[in-house]
This record gives C-alpha cells, sequence and structure tokens, in this order.
C-alpha cells in the first residue's frame, strides 16, 4: 500500500517537474506556429505562452523561402556523415590493430593514444587553424573533416570492445582461410554492431552541435554549417521572433530523428563511460 | 602466426598518419608558437621572444579576467549541474512503468544543440517584458524586471543557469546506470535490519555511487573549463567582458586579431589548467 503511494508521488513530482524542465523547449515549438504579434501577447498571459493558438506554418514558410536553412541542413548531413563513417572504418581498425595484433611498437602507440585522451581539442584549434590554413583548405569541407577523422576516444573505445572478442574467432576464419581484412570485414564488424551504433551517434551528435570550428575554417555563405546558419540567421536583423523558433525547430530536427532511432545506444555509450571510467 | 602480424600496420597506418600530421603536429605547434611573436597578418616578421607571451600573459588585464570568469564558471556550475544531475537521477531510478519518458524529458534539451538552446535563451533573457519570457513571468508575478545578459552582475549567472538546464541529463544518465549497478539485496538487507529512508541514502547509495560521482564531476568540470558557445551568441564575452573566458579570449587573440604566438601561449595554459584541474581531482578523490 505504501509502496503504491510513493510511486503516485514520483510520477507526481515528475509530470510537474518534467513540464517545467521542458518549458523552454516548448515555448519553442509553440511558438513557432504562432503569429508574431500572438508571441508577444501571450507572453503577458502566463500559462498561454506554452499553449498553442492560432497555428499557422507562416514562420516555417519564411525560414524555407527566406532563408537558406534547408541548404544548410544539408551541408551539415553531408560533412557529418561522411566525417563520422571516415571516422568509423579507420578508428575501428586502429582499435582493433591494438587489441588483437602484437607488433613492434604497439605499446609505444597505444601509450600515445591514452595520453592523447586528455588533450583538450580546444587548445590545439589554433595551431591546426594553421596547419589547415597551409593546406589551402579553408572554405573547403576538408577542413571539417579531414583533421577530425582520428579520434583518440573512439579507438580506445573500439580497442576495449575487440579486446573481448574471443581469438578462437579470429582463428577459425583464418583457418578458413581469410586473410586479417576478410577477417576483420567480414566476422569482427558484423558482431560489433553495438559499439558502432554507439561510437556513430556520439561523434554524429558530437559533430552535429560542434560550433567553435566551423566557424574558425568556414567563411563561405554557401557552405555555412546548420550552428552557423541559425547564429547568423538570429543575428541578421529584423529579428522575428516566430521565424527564428521554427529555424530552431528545424535545425533540431534531424537530430530528433536520430535519437528516435538510435538513442538507445546513446545513452549506452554515455553511461558505460562512467562505469569504465 | 607470426607472419601475420606485420598485417597491424595496415590497420593501423592511416589512422596513425592522421594522428600523427593533425593532433600530434598540431600540439607540438601550439608549444613552438607560444614562444614565438607571429602574425598570422605579418608571417615573415615572426621571431622567437622566448617567455615574453607568458609574462605578458600575467600582466594582461583581460586574460585574467577571463581565467577568473572561467573558474568563477565552472565552480558555480559543477556542483549546480551535478547535484540537478543527481536530484533527477534519483527521481528517475526506480523501474516503474512510464519512467522512460521523464528520463527522456530531462534529457531533451541535449538533443537540440547548444547553439539551438543559446538562441532560445537569449530570447528568453531579454531584459524587456514584453518581450523575454522570463522577464514576462516575473512581471506576472508581480516580481521587478531582470536585465540577465545585459547587466555584467548577471550576465555569467544566467549563463549559468542555463547551462546547468542544458546539460544536467547527461550527468542524469551516467549516475543513472551507476544508481542501477548498484545491488537491490543492499537495500533489502536495510530495510530488514529497520533502516530508513536516509539512513539507506547515505550508508548504501552514496557509498555505492562514489566513484561514478566522481568521474561526472571531473567530466563537467573539464566541459566547463570549455565554455565558449555561450558567450559567444548570447553576450559577445560582454558587458564589460564580465562574460570572457579562456576559450573565448583565445579566439579573439587568434582569430579576430591574428596573434597566432599570443594565443598560442593562451592555448597553453589553458591546457595545463585543464590537465591539472583532472589529475588534481583525481587524487583529491583518491586520497579519501
Amino acid at each position: 500500500m505504501k509502496k503504491k503511494r510513493t510511486v503516485l508521488l514520483l510520477y507526481i513530482v515528475n509530470l510537474i517537474l518534467g513540464l517545467l524542465y521542458l518549458s523552454p523547449l516548448i515555448w519553442m515549438v509553440v511558438s513557432a506556429f504562432k503569429p508574431e504579434n500572438r508571441i508577444f501577447s501571450d507572453m503577458s498571459k502566463g500559462l498561454a505562452a506554452f499553449l498553442p493558438a492560432e497555428a499557422t506554418l507562416d514562420n516555417f514558410r519564411t525560414v524555407f523561402l527566406r532563408s537558406s536553412m534547408p541548404k544548410y541542413i544539408g551541408n551539415s548531413i553531408f560533412y557529418v556523415s561522411v566525417l563520422v563513417l571516415l571516422s568509423l572504418l579507420i578508428n575501428s581498425a586502429f582499435g582493433y590493430a591494438l587489441a588483437k595484433f602484437n607488433f613492434k611498437g604497439k605499446n609505444l602507440i597505444l601509450s600515445v593514444v591514452l595520453a592523447l585522451l586528455v588533450l583538450p581539442l580546444e587548445s590545439i584549434l589554433l595551431s591546426l587553424f594553421y596547419i589547415v590554413n597551409r593546406f589551402r583548405w579553408i572554405d573547403s569541407y576538408l577542413a571539417l573533416i579531414i583533421p577530425f577523422i582520428v579520434k583518440c576516444f573512439d579507438v580506445y573505445l573500439f580497442r576495449q570492445f575487440f579486446l573481448d572478442v574471443p581469438d578462437d574467432l579470429i582463428e577459425a576464419a583464418q583457418m578458413d582461410g581469410a586473410n586479417p581484412f576478410t577477417t576483420f570485414i567480414k566476422v569482427i564488424i558484423p558482431i560489433s554492431k553495438p559499439v558502432f551504433a554507439t561510437v556513430f551517434i556520439l561523434d554524429y551528435v558530437a559533430y552535429w552541435s560542434d560550433f567553435m570550428w566551423p566557424l574558425l575554417v568556414i567563411t563561405d555563405a554557401d557552405k555555412r554549417t546548420v550552428q552557423l546558419g541559425i547564429q547568423t540567421f538570429f543575428t541578421e536583423p529584423p529579428v522575428y521572433y516566430g521565424p527564428i523558433m521554427a529555424a530552431l525547430a528545424i535545425a533540431s530536427l534531424p537530430m530528433i530523428v536520430l535519437f528516435l532511432f538510435l538513442q538507445k545506444y546513446y545513452v549506452q555509450g554515455i553511461s558505460t563511460s562512467g562505469i569504465k571510467g | 602466426m607470426r607472419r601475420k602480424q606485420h598485417y597491424a600496420w595496415f590497420f593501423i597506418f592511416p589512422g596513425l598518419i592522421l594522428l600523427l600530421m593533425f593532433t600530434v603536429l598540431a600540439a607540438i605547434l601550439a608549444f613552438c608558437f607560444s614562444f614565438m611573436d607571429f602574425n598570422l597578418l605579418r608571417p615573415q616578421d615572426a621571431s622567437f621572444i622566448g617567455a615574453d607571451n607568458y609574462i605578458r600573459l600575467f600582466k594582461d588585464t583581460s586574460f585574467l579576467k577571463a581565467m577568473k570568469n572561467t573558474f568563477y564558471f565552472a565552480v558555480i556550475v559543477v556542483p549546480y549541474q551535478v547535484g540537478l544531475a543527481f536530484g533527477l537521477a534519483l527521481l528517475v531510478r526506480e523501474n516503474v512503468k512510464g519512467i522512460g519518458i521523464f528520463r527522456s524529458a530531462y534529457f531533451s534539451p541535449l538533443v537540440t544543440s547548444m547553439s539551438v538552446i543559446a538562441i532560445l535563451w537569449t530570447f528568453i533573457y531579454n531584459p524587456n517584458p514584453t518581450q523575454g519570457l522570463l522577464n514576462a513571468v516575473f512581471a506576472k508575478a508581480g516580481l521587478p524586471s531582470c536585465d540577465f545578459l545585459r547587466s555584467a552582475d548577471t550576465a555569467m549567472n544566467s549563463i549559468i543557469f542555463m547551462s546547468g538546464w542544458h546539460g544536467a541529463g547527461y550527468q542524469m544518465m551516467i549516475l543513472l546506470a551507476g544508481l542501477q549497478a548498484i545491488p537491490e539485496d543492499l537495500y533489502e538487507a536495510a530495510s530488514i535490519d529497520g533502516a530508513g529512508a536516509i539512513k539507506k541514502f547515505v550508508y548504501i547509495t552514496v557509498p555505492g555511487i562514489k566513484n561514478v560521482l566522481v568521474f561526472v564531476v571531473m567530466m563537467t568540470t573539464i566541459s566547463a573549463m570549455k565554455l565558449f558557445t555561450q558567450p559567444y551568441i548570447m553576450t559577445n564575452g560582454g558587458p564589460k567582458e564580465s562574460t570572457m573566458t579562456l576559450t573565448y579570449y583565445l579566439y579573439r587573440q587568434g582569430f579576430q586579431y591574428r596573434n597566432m604566438g599570443y594565443a598560442s601561449a593562451v592555448s597553453v595554459i589553458f591546457f595545463v589548467v585543464v590537465v591539472g584541474i583532472s589529475t588534481g581531482i583525481k587524487k583529491i578523490m583518491k586520497a579519501r
């Protein structure tokens, strides 16, 4: 009996707190569907600010017709997808070699990778900019992609996962005449889907949200990423609330879709990082 | 068997080259540049000047202010955000029906990027009660309006309030996994012995979550030190440099003034501070 009451209390507290917690986002979404003057008139009426009224798609129409938001979203999807796919391939191979091969220099490379885990990216952004500039990659997607393919944390995650893969499995494949490459592609990758999914979503979200680096290397308006795009949309007058709220909602949509499918792996990724770390 | 070990190099090679070419080289360059007078606008005049950049930095009031602001942010946001995350984790800990909805609710600010959130909250924080959501709510509640981002006294605190709200869901998920790893038997045994909720929390939950908590504190502190997007979008480091942070100063010196050498010294100090903090936290927590 007591248990039931605690659970009910838990629901009530969570419901109130959950709504309060979400209120900024609710306001954003609701305002995206309201006419401009209604956003302001509802604001002074308390609860009305968070409730839909006079629903209209005008704000979204403005964003699609009078801004380059769709293009920026396309740019981001393109470069983040290429980056993450290359990154999965190269980091998994790197981690696999560190987990399942014995070769000269392995311990040295492993300790370099582990040491670089603590290096904050912000402390090398400037010199990275210098390097990328020397390559003449400014305003090119190469600048957004190539320097970030290798990520020590991913190499580490892959290595940890591959360490647990039984050696028998690899040897059995090689008995059947598979070389190390086909073993990796046909035997190892198929049984490692969870770690690939985890790294995929962790990196996708991180690069999608990245703001500082694109700000440094992309100046060409046509090549802006979503984050740069909404920022310029927000700073260029005239500032209207409705279209900006619509732009913010649209900019978030791809991540919401990704989360609907891969949330489980994201949560796994961040929660195991705590237990292992 | 020995023969195939050299295949390892094929697996490692692409990654290793990229790692050396970008991360390792960039780190070495940052270190070297920090001892140079080197402006990207006049690269021909570059020269080694020893520790001059560092000496200048410690007399540079803007830099010192940035350092102070960054520490202030971290010192306030870490207990606030981790405390909030821990509270939320306790609230959504029971695996009752529908609890997933609440977990997602607390996590959802993270699905939208920081730039989206920063823009949204710039509107929420608008000082005019007819244009800013929070001031409209204040007015409705009969409270005086607040300048939020427009005043040097409140700008950083406004950023802190928002940042903790945005990020807490992440730490909540980690702490939740830690809470769920505590064996249920312990609580049952304690109940049989007549322990109340508070005793269980102090003697079972806290020791059980300690290691995860240390990790979460460290992680939150390091990411707090990197504060950039919020002041860039919301305040431009102002008013009166009250939200100028280390990474923002790095950006300003390096990319707006193109002072490669001087900004590299900021990078090196930033690196030392971040690594120092993480080893420091590890040591303090291990000593306990």
